[in-house]
C-alpha cells in the first residue's frame, strides 16, 4: 500500500485520460472523511517523529522515554492546560518512576507506526507473491500453496502473534513486525489467487502470451496492475489491524518489552491504575483509537473508491431508475484483510 | 454427498497435524522452557532442571517431541479408551484435566458473544441497508468503524472500570433524575424515527410514542425501585408477549392474514397462562428441566401452529415456535429476575464483578443464584468480545443487503407487488444469509483468539489464560492443548459453514 500511493499521484500528474489511478484518486478526494483520516495520520506521525526524534537525532521535546526523573512534577499529574494553552513541564503526566508521559506515547506512536508498515509490507509481498504463483501456475503449484495457507490460516492471529513476538520481541520492533507480517499473509494470498484465477483467463494475457512474453513479465507487467485495487485494499485494511495486533500482543506480554514502549504495553501496564492515574491509561488509549480509526476510515474510504459498484445504486434509485445496474457481482465487502477479534 | 463429508474429514484432518506441527516447533523455538530456573537461587536448582527435562522430555529434539505429542492425541480417538495423552504442564497436572475445567467459561463467553453479535449485527446491519445513506446508516456506519478500531482489551478495561464499578454504585442509590430519564427518552426516540423513516409526520409520532414510552418508564422503574427488586412482573408480561406476538405476525407473515394471528394470539394466551401457573415449578428447577421445557415450549408453538394450518401451515408453525421460545425465554428472565434480591445481599450489594469467572466459594444451592453469580462475572467479558464481531456482522451484512437489493429478482419481486416488507423478510434476507454463514466460521476463530485478551484483563481462568500463561514459561504441552481445541473447533465450523453454505444456496453442489 505504501509503495502504490505515490504512483497514483504520479498518474495524476501526466494526466492520462481516464486512467483507473486518476478515478480512484478522484473518487477518495471526493469523500472528505478519507481526506481528513489521511491529514490526521500524518500530524500524528510528524508529532512523534518530530518530538522525540529518531534514533541518534533529537528531536523539539527535552525528555526522553527512557530516564527516570526523581523530581515528579505536580504528584505525577499532567500539566497540559487547554486554556490559555500551554504544554507545562509534563504534558501527560510521568509515571510511577517519573519518566516523562509524553515522550513514552511519542515512542510508542512510533512503534506502532514501525509495526504497522513493517507487518503490512511482509504480509503483502508475501501474500501476493504466494497467491500470484498459486493462482497464475494452477495445478499442483496452487493446490501445494493453499494447503500451505490453509494449514496456517487454522491459527489464529493473535495465537501464532503471540508465539512469534515471544522470541522477537525481545529483539526489538524491527525484528518483531518483520516476523509477524511473514505470519499475516494468509488472507492476501487468497484474494491475489482469487484474481489471478480470473485474470488469466483474459485476452490481454493471451496476446502477451502470444506476444511472446515471459510468465514473470505477464505477472508483473500485466495482471498484478489489475489486481492491485483488490490488494491495495485488502492490505490498508491490515494495516489497521496490524496496529492492533502489535498493541494486543505487547500488552500480553509477548511484543515490545520495556524500557522500549509500546501503545499496548502502556495500557497494560496502567488498566489497574485506572482510578488513581487515570491520564496512564487515557493518553495511549487515545492514540490508539485515533491511529486505528484513521487508518481504517482511510482503507475504507479506499474501498469505496475502487469499488465500481459502491455509489453506483441504492435502493431508492434502484427505484427511480431501473436501468442502473450492478456490474459485476462478488462479496463487496469480502475484500477486507483482518486479524479480527483483537 | 458422502464422498464430500470424507474427503473434507480427510484434507481437515492433515491440515490439522500439519498445523499443529508448525505450531509445536514454533513455541519449541520461541521459547525457552529452563529460564525461569536456571535463573533461580534455589540450591536444588541443577535436581530441578533434570525433573522437569524428564517431565516434559527436553533431552528430545522438538520434532521428535511433536511425534510423541500425536501419537498421544491419536489415542483420544479411540472410543470409550480414554487413553487420551495430552502431555502433563510443569506443575504436573495432565492437559487432559486442565482443559475442561479452562473450557467451561470460554466456551459460554465465546458462545453468547457469536449469537448476540450475529443477531443485533443482522439486524443493524439490514436497517442500515433498507435506511442506506441515512442518518440512521451513516451513525451506524461511523459506530461500526469505531468499534472495529477499538482494541478489545480497551474496550474491556474501559467497561471495567466504569460499567461494573458505575453500576454498583448506582444501585447504591438507584435513582435516576428525571433530566436523564428525558435526556435517554430523546435519544431513543431519535433512533426509532431514524429507523422508521418517510415523512415527517409518521418521524415526529414515532418520536413521540418512543420519547413518550422509554422516558415513562424510566421514571417509573426509576420511582418503584425497579432496580434492587426488578421483574417483569405479571402486568408487564402480558402484555409484552402479546406485543411479540403482533409484532412476529407483521414482520414475519403481515397482519392481514388471520390464521397467523390466531397462531400468535393462541400462543401467547398459553405462554401467559403457564407464566402465572408454573412459578412454584420454577423454584425448583434444574438446568435440565428448564431444557426440557423449553423444547416443550417450542412444540406446543409448533403444534398450535400445524392445528392453525391454513394455507401456509409451515409459516404458522414458524411463527408459533418462534413465539413461544421468546415468550419463555422471558419467563425464564423474569424468574431470574426474582432471585436478584438475594444474590445482591450474598455478593454486599456490587453484584457487577469485575474478576474471575464466579465468586470464589459460592454455591448457593440454587439455580437462579448461581445462574446469577455466572451472569454478573461474564456480562462484561462477553459485552466486550461482542463490540468487534457485531461491527463486523453489521458491515458484512449490510453490504451483502444493498447488493441483493439492486438485483433483479428483487426489482422482479417489487413489480409483482409485493409489500416491501415480504420482499426484505423473504426474498433478500435469506440471500444475505449465505455469505454470513462463511463469516461466522472465520470470526469464530476471531473470538476465541479475542478471548486471551478478553480473558487476561477480567482475571477469568479460561481457556486464553491457560494459553497465555503457560506461554510465558514455554510450557509447551498445555499450548498444544489449547491449540487442538481451538483449531477442532475453526476446522469444524468451516466445515459446517461450507455444507450451510450449500443448503441455503441451491446453485452450490458439495461434491
Amino acid at each position: 500500500m505504501t509503495d502504490s500511493l505515490p504512483s497514483l499521484v504520479d498518474e495524476v500528474v501526466t494526466e492520462k485520460p481516464v486512467s483507473q489511478g486518476r478515478l480512484v484518486l478522484r473518487r477518495f478526494l471526493r469523500q472528505r472523511a478519507g481526506l481528513i483520516a489521511l491529514i490526521v495520520l500524518v500530524l500524528v506521525l510528524i508529532l512523534a517523529v518530530s518530538s522525540i526524534g529518531v534514533g541518534p537525532i533529537k528531536g523539539w521535546w527535552p525528555y526522553n522515554y527512557y530516564t527516570p526523573s526523581p523530581k515528579i512534577v505536580n504528584n505525577g499529574a499532567p500539566t497540559l492546560q487547554w486554556w490559555p494553552f500551554s504544554l507545562g513541564q509534563h504534558p501527560f503526566g510521568q509515571d510511577r518512576i517519573g519518566r516523562d508521559y509524553f515522550a513514552m506515547v511519542m515512542r510508542g506512536i512510533q512503534n506502532s507506526f514501525v509495526a504497522m508498515i513493517l507487518i503490512t509490507t511482509f504480509a503483502v509481498v508475501t501474500g501476493v507473491v504466494v497467491g500470484a504463483i498459486a493462482g497464475y501456475y494452477r495445478g499442483w503449484v496452487d493446490s501445494v500453496l493453499m494447503r500451505i495457507t490453509d494449514v496456517f490460516i487454522v491459527i489464529p492471529a493473535i495465537v501464532i502473534a503471540a508465539v512469534v513476538g515471544n522470541w522477537a520481541g525481545a529483539i526489538g520492533v524491527w525484528v518483531l513486525g518483520i516476523m509477524l507480517g511473514f505470519f499475516s499473509w494468509m488472507v492476501i494470498a487468497r484474494l491475489t489467487r482469487g484474481e489471478f484465477l480470473s485474470l488469466r483467463e483474459r485476452e490481454f494475457v493471451e496476446a502477451a502470451r502470444v506476444a511472446g512474453a515471459s510468465d514473470a513479465r505477464i505477472i508483473f507487467k500485466h495482471i498484478l496492475p489489475n489486481a492491485t485495487g483488490v490488494i491495495i485494499v485488502s492490505g490498508s485494511l491490515l494495516a489497521a489491524s496490524a496496529i492492533l495486533l502489535e498493541a494486543a500482543i505487547s500488552l500480553l506480554g509477548y511484543g515490545i518489552r520495556s524500557p522500549d514502549v509500546s501503545l499496548g504495553l502502556l495500557i497494560g501496564a496502567n488498566q489497574s491504575a485506572f482510578t488513581v492515574r487515570p491520564w496512564l491509561f487515557w493518553w495511549p488509549a487515545l492514540f490508539i483509537v485515533t491511529l486505528a480509526l484513521s487508518v481504517n476510515i482511510f482503507g475504507d474510504v479506499l474501498r469505496q473508491a475502487f469499488d465500481p459498484r459502491s455509489r453506483r445504486f441504492s435502493t431508492r434509485r434502484v427505484k427511480d431508475g431501473p436501468d442502473q445496474q450492478p456490474e459485476d457481482v462478488g462479496g463487496g465487502a469480502a475484500t477486507e484483510a483482518t486479524f479480527g477479534g483483537i | 454427498m458422502i464422498g464430500f463429508v470424507l474427503r473434507r474429514i480427510g484434507v481437515s484432518v492433515l491440515i490439522l497435524i500439519a498445523a499443529s506441527f508448525v505450531m509445536f516447533n514454533l513455541v519449541a523455538i520461541s521459547t525457552d522452557p529452563l529460564e525461569d530456573l536456571r535463573q533461580s537461587s534455589l540450591p536444588n536448582k541443577q535436581q530441578l532442571i533434570q525433573a522437569r527435562i524428564q517431565l516434559a522430555h527436553l533431552d528430545v529434539p522438538a520434532p521428535v517431541r511433536w511425534a510423541m505429542w500425536l501419537g498421544g492425541v491419536a489415542k483420544c480417538l479411540i472410543p470409550f479408551a480414554n487413553q487420551c495423552d495430552l502431555g502433563v504442564s510443569f506443575h504436573g497436572a495432565p492437559v487432559t484435566e486442565l482443559l475442561p475445567t479452562a473450557m467451561g467459561s470460554t466456551v459460554q463467553m465465546v458462545t453468547a458473544s457469536l449469537v448476540l453479535a450475529i443477531l443485533f449485527g443482522l439486524m443493524t446491519g439490514i436497517l442500515s441497508a433498507i435506511r442506506e445513506n441515512s442518518g440512521f446508516d451513516s451513525s451506524f456506519t461511523v459506530i461500526s468503524l469505531f468499534l472495529f478500531s477499538l482494541p478489545s482489551f480497551l474496550a474491556a478495561a474501559m467497561l471495567k472500570s466504569f460499567v461494573a464499578i458505575g453500576y454498583n454504585n448506582f444501585l447504591q442509590d438507584p435513582v435516576i433524575p428525571i433530566w436523564v430519564s428525558l435526556v435517554i427518552g430523546v435519544v431513543m426516540g431519535v433512533i426509532v424515527q431514524a429507523v422508521v423513516g418517510g415523512d415527517a409526520r409518521r418521524r415526529l409520532i414515532a418520536f413521540g410514542i418512543n420519547f413518550v414510552l422509554t422516558s415513562g418508564l424510566l421514571i417509573y422503574m426509576s420511582a418503584t425501585g425497579w432496580f434492587l427488586t426488578p421483574a417483569i412482573g405479571p402486568v408487564a408480561l402480558p402484555i409484552i408477549s402479546i406485543a411479540m406476538a403482533v409484532g412476529l405476525v407483521a414482520l414475519l407473515a403481515g397482519l392481514h392474514q388471520r390464521r397467523a394471528l390466531l397462531t400468535g394470539g393462541i400462543v401467547a394466551v398459553i405462554g401467559i397462562i403457564t407464566y402465572f401457573s408454573i412459578q412454584g415449578l420454577l423454584d425448583q428447577a434444574t438446568p435440565l428441566l428448564i431444557l426440557v421445557l423449553a423444547v416443550v415450549a417450542i412444540v406446543v408453538g409448533l403444534a398450535v401452529g400445524y392445528f392453525v394450518g391454513g394455507d401456509d401451515r409451515k409459516q404458522n408453525m414458524r411463527i408459533g415456535a418462534i413465539l413461544a421460545f421468546l415468550i419463555s425465554l422471558l419467563i425464564l428472565i423474569d424468574r431470574f429476575m426474582q432471585s436478584f434480591p438475594g444474590y445482591m445481599f450474598d455478593t454486599n450489594g456490587r453484584p457487577v464483578a469485575t474478576v474471575g469467572s464466579g465468586t470464589p466459594g459460592y454455591d448457593p444451592n440454587n439455580m437462579w443464584r448461581s445462574g446469577l453469580d455466572v451472569f454478573f462475572h461474564l456480562v462484561l467479558p462477553t459485552l466486550s468480545l461482542l463490540a468487534i464481531s457485531f461491527a463486523q456482522y453489521t458491515r458484512y451484512s449490510r453490504a451483502g443487503m444493498i447488493e441483493v437489493m439492486g438485483q433483479d429478482y428483487v426489482r422482479t419481486a417489487r413489480a409483482k407487488g409485493m409489500p416491501e416488507r415480504i420482499v426484505v423478510v423473504r426474498h433478500a434476507f435469506r440471500n444475505v444469509l449465505i455469505p454470513i454463514t462463511t463469516l461466522v466460521a472465520t470470526d469464530l476463530g476471531a473470538l476465541l483468539g479475542g478471548a486471551i485478551i478478553t480473558e487476561y484483563i477480567f482475571a477469568i481462568p479460561g481457556m486464553g489464560q491457560l494459553f497465555q500463561a503457560s506461554l510465558g514459561p514455554g510450557d509447551i504441552y498445555p499450548v498444544m492443548g489449547y491449540f487442538l481445541v481451538i483449531a477442532v473447533m475453526a476446522i469444524t465450523f468451516n466445515f459446517l459453514a461450507d455444507l450451510s453454505y450449500a443448503a441455503l444456496d441451491p446453485r452450490v453442489r458439495v461434491r
